[in-house]
């Protein structure tokens, strides 16, 4: 105890952040420019995307709906998130454990690598060379340039985790005996696990795909590619949210006039999201006929065990919201809730994220249940799960995050004008996205497929009713696009109009009563061990059966896309 | 490290749904064996033809007891081959009496493929090199949607057949027509 409280005396030095000089916020920004481009690229091909499937709209100059389709998930799953996460982790450790001129330096070899990795990517993607959507499954064959696209884009990121971590080890060198900072110790373990994580993606597209595709190799092993995406692909969810969840716990606390419910249940949090993320991947292929079913639901047990931290984070959020709520004088049982910041666009974006997070993360449940995920798997209930979750919950925590991160590093200020505009431009999307979303769970309910181009399938009364859905689906993507715009809008004035002045970059603070963090939480061995032993257990069985017991492989399919 | 006496609640009310609901899945999947289809029967994509249910003449829907129908079914891009009529017609439209035990036998030819009766319970992907396959009970009269629902190329939304689960009555009417 004694030595927890003597680093929470050292603490006191240091709770000042640090400021951000011109080159850092240079680098940050240049993240921000790629994130908001992707948005508004994603955007409008989601929006041509809904506009086919309502029956009454057909894509000019030859332009295929799976070319868009493929843009939109490449560009706003992985190119809009990555950048921006990146982008906004950097700027979290520049602002606590600080940055020096070479891990800077190293900072922009990462968005390079990155960027031109994203360039090559869609160069085939924008040439119709890779109509195989953003998992790419094997045997459908993309040109080599789309998977080597791929490739830099991920290796640009471990070097941006290379730069974290060593930012992170200087700081704690400086200084012995005090913990991490709150948000420096979450970016620390995001990446921790988005590289072990990525390390699957990165074997099946530089052993696998990419020899595969120039032609060295004359089959893929379908199963075990997927395999190994989905190794990639569910972690890869969490490395979305971990750092809307980092604002959650250690940046609203501060917006909404609070303080940090718990320091020390926010890092266990984090730790459990470490531990469940990644060995779990099964549940995205409980319908395939190559994987033993006792390892399928071994892995649905390890799956639902993030409901424990997701639970956790539902309790602090609220905890904190009531516990400010009633130091600003709250009475009664829901006064608090009056008392939120409810014209602070930095607060009112997030919070509508939390709020789908309810019924996102309902949905996900259902998906991940063994034998119920039969019923909806690859229906269009699964789209609309997502764009609940990292298009709404993710998004808009993004956009809460924009909205201070961008004018702090540009030296200008959010005017109450644009907390107004921020405001309308979260209910348009959470309106359009009700609509869009709604329609989707039902719609899938009912049997109607994902990634479906529109289709009469033949005439039937099932397809008819299908319909309806899509023309709801039409009007709710249209008022996300309008959103999008809105959101460019923003961005722009933030930017470059906005007057000049200081914005604050909020940090909470814990309660100056609150208990100790024990000093264990930062055991990063043992944290990154028990990650390893987890994944060894759920996977070693299944992936030697999958590679003892393979079919004959595949040759690339490129001719019917 | 300190719990919220609430949290603490909060926390165990949710670890026991948690166990419970776990509980319930496990139940369901290893006493009354209602595990997503998993067979792990390979087979090799350029021959499906090796294996006997695949040979063109046993595609499609055959009875095999009083309530005991099999389909076997070929998917390719983009296509689902379901045998030929007596006029040597590509079948597109199946008909299963209400009730009936049904076992579906799929196999791809090329790519990834969907496999989905919408409306019901039967859903699996197809994967080159494996035969996926499912034994419902079709309880419900209607006609249903078969449709591919993972992508599989340019044609992937033109990929469909129909299935419909006639009632005994109705069912001898087709017949007399």
């Amino acid at each position: 105890m004694s030595l927890a409280m003597k680093q929470q005396q050292n603490e006191e030095i240091n709770l000042t952040p640090l400021s951000i000089a011109k080159p850092e916020a240079k680098l940050y920004l240049s993240f921000m420019y790629v994130a908001f481009i992707s948005l508004f690229i994603g955007g409008l091909m989601g929006l041509l995307q809904v506009l086919v499937r309502s029956g009454d709209f057909e894509l000019p100059l030859g332009i295929g709906y799976y070319q868009i389709l493929t843009l939109h998930g490449v560009i706003l799953a992985l190119v809009l998130t990555t950048f921006f996460i990146i982008g906004f982790q950097y700027s979290l450790l520049g602002k606590t454990v600080g940055m020096s001129d070479k891990q800077r330096k190293l900072g922009w070899l990462s968005f390079w690598t990155m960027t031109i990795g994203t360039a090559l990517t869609g160069t085939a993607i924008l040439l119709g060379e890779a109509n195989v959507l953003y998992t790419f499954y094997a045997p459908l064959k993309a040109h080599p340039i789309f998977y080597i696209g791929l490739a830099l884009v991920v290796v640009g990121t471990w070097i941006a985790a290379l730069v974290n971590w060593h930012q992170v080890y200087v700081w704690k060198k400086a200084h012995p005996n005090q913990k991490t900072p709150l948000l420096a110790f979450m970016v620390t373990i995001n990446m921790i696990m988005w590289v072990i994580c990525s390390l699957g993606v990165a074997v099946t597209v530089l052993v696998q795909f990419i020899p595969w595709s120039l032609g060295y190799t004359e089959t893929i092993n379908v199963l075990l590619s997927r395999t190994l995406f989905w190794y990639f692909g569910h972690p890869l969810v969490y490395f979305w949210l971990l750092p809307a969840y980092m604002a959650w716990y250690a940046i609203i606390p501060k917006i909404i006039g609070g303080k940090i419910f718990s320091d020390s249940l926010a890092r266990l949090s984090f730790i459990l999201f470490l531990f469940f993320s990644i060995p779990v991947g099964f549940h995205h292929q409980l319908t395939e006929p190559g994987i033993d079913p006792t390892w399928k639901f071994i892995q649905v047990v390890l799956t639902f065990m993030v409901i424990v931290p997701s639970l956790m984070t539902a309790f602090s959020m609220f905890a904190m919201f009531e516990t400010t709520g009633r130091k600003q004088g709250a009475t009664g049982l829901f006064d608090w809730f009056k008392k939120l910041p409810w014209k602070d666009v930095r607060f009112v974006a997030p919070f509508a994220g939390m709020v789908a997070f309810i019924p996102g993360g309902a949905g996900g449940i259902i998906n991940a249940s063994h034998q119920l995920n039969t019923l909806v798997h690859n229906t269009i209930w699964v789209t609309g799960h997502f764009h609940l979750t990292i298009a709404t919950t993710v998004l808009l925590t993004f956009f809460g995050i924009a909205y201070w991160l961008i004018p702090h590093l540009t030296g200008r200020k959010l005017t109450p004008k644009i907390h107004k505009l921020g405001i309308y431009q979260t209910i348009i999307w959470a309106v359009g996205m009700l609509i869009m979303s709604g329609a989707m769970h039902i719609q899938g309910l009912l049997g109607g497929p994902r990634r479906s181009s529109f289709s009469e399938y033949g005439g039937t009364e099932q397809a008819a009713e299908w319909v309806g859905y899509q023309t709801a689906q039409a009007v709710g993507g249209t008022l996300l696009f309008i959103g999008i715009v809105l959101m460019i809008y923003i961005f722009m004035e933030l930017l470059a109009f906005a007057p000049k002045g200081e914005e604050e970059f909020p940090i909470a603070e814990e309660e100056e009563d609150a208990q100790p963090t024990p000093s264990w939480m930062e055991n990063w061995k043992l944290w990154i061990g028990i990650t390893i032993a987890l994944i060894l257990f759920a996977y070693t069985i299944p992936m030697i059966d999958i590679i003892q017991n393979a079919p004959p492989g595949s040759p690339p399919f490129d001719n019917i896309l | 490290m300190h719990l919220h006496k609430y949290e603490k609640i909060w926390l165990i009310f949710g670890g026991a749904s948690l166990v419970l609901f776990l509980a319930i899945l496990g139940f369901g999947a290893f006493y009354l064996g209602t595990h997503p289809q998993s067979h792990g029967v390979t087979i090799d994509p350029e021959n499906v033809e090796a294996n006997e249910a695949f040979q063109r003449e046993n595609l499609g829907i055959t009875q095999v007891d009083d309530d005991k129908y099999i389909v076997n079914v070929v998917a390719s891009a983009f296509n689902y081959d379901l045998g030929s009529d007596e006029e040597g017609n590509a079948v597109s439209h199946i008909e299963i009496p209400k009730g009936s035990t049904v076992l579906f036998q799929v196999v791809s030819t090329d790519v990834i493929h969907g496999f989905n009766v919408a409306g019901t319970n039967v859903n699996m992907m197809v994967e080159p090199g494996y035969i996926s396959s499912m034994e419902v009970q079709l309880n419900k009269a209607g006609e249903f949607t078969l449709l591919c629902n993972e992508y599989c190329g340019v044609g992937h939304h033109m990929m469909h057949a129909t299935v419909e689960v006639v009632d005994d009555e109705s069912g001898n009417e087709t017949a007399a027509e």
